[in-house]
């Protein structure tokens, strides 16, 4: 494939926060809580937002925590990602990192 | 998807989703307006509406959500009148002013004191929990076996309260509604509405403008509460590598500084401005730190040898209890996270981590990285920082305490990397708030400048009050926002109750109308809000950073007027988002021409103000120990001296209690 575009450059970060378009049922309950523009309805009824203003997002999770169908994360810029390590096995595992661990914290929030 | 994948895959650009009607009018009214729907703003609501007004507000963005305390807040200052607490209002009142050297809102700080706790209690009523009710955290050395309460940062005078804030600003959204608030969303006020259009006279309303459809909107009231909050645009401005990182969002530009000050109001300590490096680091916990949400979180080194605890003062600590106690057993811990500066002692402030941290890492005792490590702690006490404070603390429940969880983070297995940089900022919070190598001369404006104001919290033109973190001059947090916010409306309500509406000025109206539309009819513009944004932050870091003479400081006001109007006249808005982001960037200029006022104004440098000025080097002299108000009017800055205490000086009482029982408004339950 040799199709290319003039287009602006890439914006950073690309993309804060990322929607799932197999579950996003297009409600825009998502772009509603976000308090910048990130998130703004797609102009074809129903179909997913649109992550218009990445580099506004201020990265509070209101988005997550407005969508009812667990359809969009948030996408930490890969210049915020410090390493952790595991104790017993001194294994160093970047956050977000292609090497991550399953998830073994499943304890709810307190309250 | 992005715009970028948009465009590309539909081969079109996404049109606007909203109707646009540029500067269609809208006109509102209402006993008070509030001007910011965060959590002062939507206190001082339900409290003008408990009082029987009838009440607007006017908000840049979602109010369910909006805000610095929207996505959440693990601790509440100010509570001193809790059963439990050993703090009373005049001590917080006093230690804060004694302690900033007169620099900071004594005022404001005796009402917080007085109402703190009565805040949280009426939050309470609202929904938010407040108690360990499950008894989860029972026989641990932060709970009340009594009231259930939790305390942190200081257990010997337990005046500081552990909450569960994830979902504060939903209940006071839903509250404010229930009552009958008129509630606008995404509404970007750009002036307040001044009888006859004038400068210094009765404030009648405000003005703004739509981000969604482009429309004006005129609110008319008979009082309004100024509570739009802080703000980083005007000397900090680089979102795209700040804005995951920073305590400050891009909707918050000061302006309520701003529009106060156009209005013709005094503001104060508007020469308290921080330099520095700020928002060049890492997200809120998302790496290791040893201070706010994870105080009492033992850190280690790359070997796992434990870096030790130390007072506020450098004693090393041997017992995890003396993490949450003050430096001596005179002094209780105050000033953490209240927006006080710089104090002129340590011995009120929270425990850090070891002093000789830089001189053991560089001597090889201690090796880098330094670690969170999670596993010392207790079941209840890790529960305690990571289930309940980081997944109530704001921007921490979905962005830390859900993401990392999902990377396969485990608290009970794992430990959290610091930051790399230099010791003294990791034992500090700095490593989110800048690191060594960030930008060395960043103007920070979120320092204690504001609105002054009277016994009433109402500021010097009659009708316009002020609450909440800022535009209140010197005032701080959450808890200390929702106290002031809660008062002001109260105070808003009964001026409202004893005057007469006014019908505004219409030539104002246009001229607002005309500066504030003028990049959609510029056919020739070839200027960007954010070009215009970054050339305004450079002037403010340039010519009112570390290096202030007359000179640069008048060659700075010129930059800034010069900025407006040509390159100002120059921009260009393609869609209501931009408008909005241009118009907050005319608004900045305004501001960074305060700021510059201000400056001039003091002719002398300050310690606490953080302020230095190169041709009056002399710190702290004792003829400049005083506030500066300043104000504007017809083309003149106005600026006169008044002394830090001026609360307590003619025509109020010395007694802080004596004028509080005059001036407060006793608080109701419901509309009546
Ligand atoms: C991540 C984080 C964690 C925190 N944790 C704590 C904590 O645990 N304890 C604590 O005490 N404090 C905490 N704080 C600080 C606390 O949240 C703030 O002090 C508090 O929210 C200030 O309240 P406010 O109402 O004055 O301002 P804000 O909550 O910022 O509200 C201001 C409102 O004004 C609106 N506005 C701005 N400009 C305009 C305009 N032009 N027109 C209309 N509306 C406008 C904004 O959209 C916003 O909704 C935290 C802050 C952050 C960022
Ligand atoms: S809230 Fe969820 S389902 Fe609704 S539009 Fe957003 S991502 Fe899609
Ligand atoms: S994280 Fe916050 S700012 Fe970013 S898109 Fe979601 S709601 Fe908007």
């Amino acid at each position: 494939m040799n199709e290319a575009y003039l287009v602006p450059n890439p914006i950073a970060p690309n993309q804060s926060v990322c929607i799932d378009h197999d579950k996003c049922v297009g409600c825009n309950c998502c772009a509603n809580a976000c308090r910048t523009q990130t998130i703004m309805p797609n102009p074809e009824k129903g179909q997913p937002p649109i992550v218009i203003y990445p580099d506004e997002c201020w990265f509070c999770g209101c988005c997550v925590g407005a969508c009812k169908r667990e359809a969009i994360r948030i996408v930490y810029p890969i210049n915020q990602r410090v390493f952790f390590k595991r104790k017993t096995t001194g294994e160093v595992f970047r956050l977000g990192g292609p090497d991550s661990p399953p998830q073994t914290y499943f304890k709810p929030p307190v309250g | 998807m992005n715009w970028h994948e948009y465009a590309i895959k539909h081969g079109k650009l996404p049109e606007w989703p909203y109707e646009i009607s540029y500067g269609k009018e809208n006109v509102v009214e209402s006993d008070v307006l509030v001007v910011g729907g965060g959590v002062a703003g939507c206190r001082a609501a339900i409290a003008a509406l408990q009082q029987g007004a009838s009440v607007a507000v006017a908000e840049r963005g979602f109010t369910k959500r909006s805000g610095l305390g929207g996505a959440g807040v693990d601790h509440w200052h100010g509570a001193v009148t809790n059963p439990c607490s050993k703090i009373t209002p005049e001590m917080y009142s006093d230690t804060a002013m004694k302690i900033s050297d007169g620099y900071t809102n004594g005022l404001a700080r005796y009402i917080i004191g007085k109402e703190g706790w009565d805040t949280l209690l009426e939050l309470e009523e609202m929904g938010v929990q407040i108690r360990d009710e499950d008894d989860e955290f029972k026989d641990t050395m932060f709970r009340d076996e009594e009231t259930k309460l939790l305390f942190a940062y200081d257990l010997d005078n337990k005046h500081c309260l552990r909450v569960y804030g994830n979902n504060i600003k939903p209940c006071l959204d839903a509250e404010m509604r229930r009552l009958g608030a008129g509630v606008y969303d995404r509404t970007c006020i750009t002036a307040l509405l001044t009888e006859g259009g004038r400068q210094g006279a009765r404030v009648i309303g405000a003005m703004g403008v739509n981000d969604r459809t482009g429309e004006f909107f005129v609110f008319k009231a008979k009082a309004v509460v100024v509570a739009t909050g802080g703000g980083k645009r005007l000397g900090s401005f680089a979102p795209e590598l700040t804005e995951s990182q920073s305590m400050f969002h891009i909707n918050l530009t000061n302006m309520g500084h701003t529009i106060a000050w156009n209005a013709g109001a005094e503001l104060v300590m508007m020469d308290q401005l921080y330099v520095g490096g700020l928002d060049m680091g890492y997200a809120p916990y998302s790496m290791g730190n040893a201070d706010n949400t994870y105080q009492g979180a033992p850190t280690v080194d790359a070997n796992g040898v434990r870096v030790q605890h130390a007072s506020a003062t450098g004693t090393l600590l041997t017992d995890e209890r003396q993490i949450f106690q003050s430096a001596n057993p005179d002094t209780f811990v105050i000033g953490h996270g209240i927006g006080l500066g710089p104090t002129n002692t340590q011995e009120y402030s929270v425990s850090t981590l070891d002093h000789a941290l830089n001189d053991k890492i560089s001597s090889g005792e201690l090796r880098l990285p330094l670690y969170n490590d999670f596993t010392l702690l207790d079941e209840k006490h890790r529960r305690l920082i990571w289930g309940l404070m980081l997944s109530h603390e704001g921007k921490t429940r979905v962005p830390i305490y859900e993401t990392l969880s999902k990377w396969g983070f485990d608290p009970d297995k794992d430990m959290l990397q610091y930051a790399v940089t230099n010791a003294e900022l990791l034992s500090h919070r700095s490593s989110w708030t800048g690191l060594e190598h960030s930008p060395k001369n960043w103007v920070v404006t979120a320092g204690g400048g504001g609105i002054i104001t009277d016994w009433r919290l109402q500021g010097s033109l009659p009708g316009m009050f002020a609450a909440g973190g800022f535009p209140l001059f010197g005032s701080g947090c959450h808890g200390e926002a929702q106290t002031t916010g809660r008062y002001a409306g109260r105070q808003a309500a009964r001026f409202a109750s004893e005057h007469d509406s006014a019908e505004p000025d219409r030539a104002q109206i246009e001229r607002e109308k005309r500066e504030l539309f003028a990049p959609v009819e510029n056919e020739g513009g070839d200027i960007g809000w954010k070009e215009l944004n970054y050339a305004i932050a450079r002037v403010v870091q340039d010519y009112c950073g570390r290096y202030k003479t007359e000179e640069i400081l008048d060659l700075g006001i010129k930059r800034l007027k010069d900025l407006r109007d040509t390159e100002g006249r120059r921009t260009y808005a393609n869609n209501p988002h931009e408008l909005g982001r241009l118009v907050e960037c005319f608004r900045l200029i305004d501001l960074g021409i305060c700021y510059m006022e201000a400056a001039k104004a003091r002719k002398a440098s300050s310690k606490i103000l953080g302020f230095s000025r190169v041709d009056y080097p002399e710190m702290d002299p004792p003829e400049w120990n005083c506030l500066l108000p300043i104000s504007q009017s017809d083309g003149q800055v106005h600026v006169r001296k008044l002394p830090c205490d001026y609360y307590r000086q003619a025509p109020y009482s010395d007694c802080l209690a004596e004028n509080y029982e005059k001036y407060t408004v006793p608080a109701k339950k419901e509309a009546t």
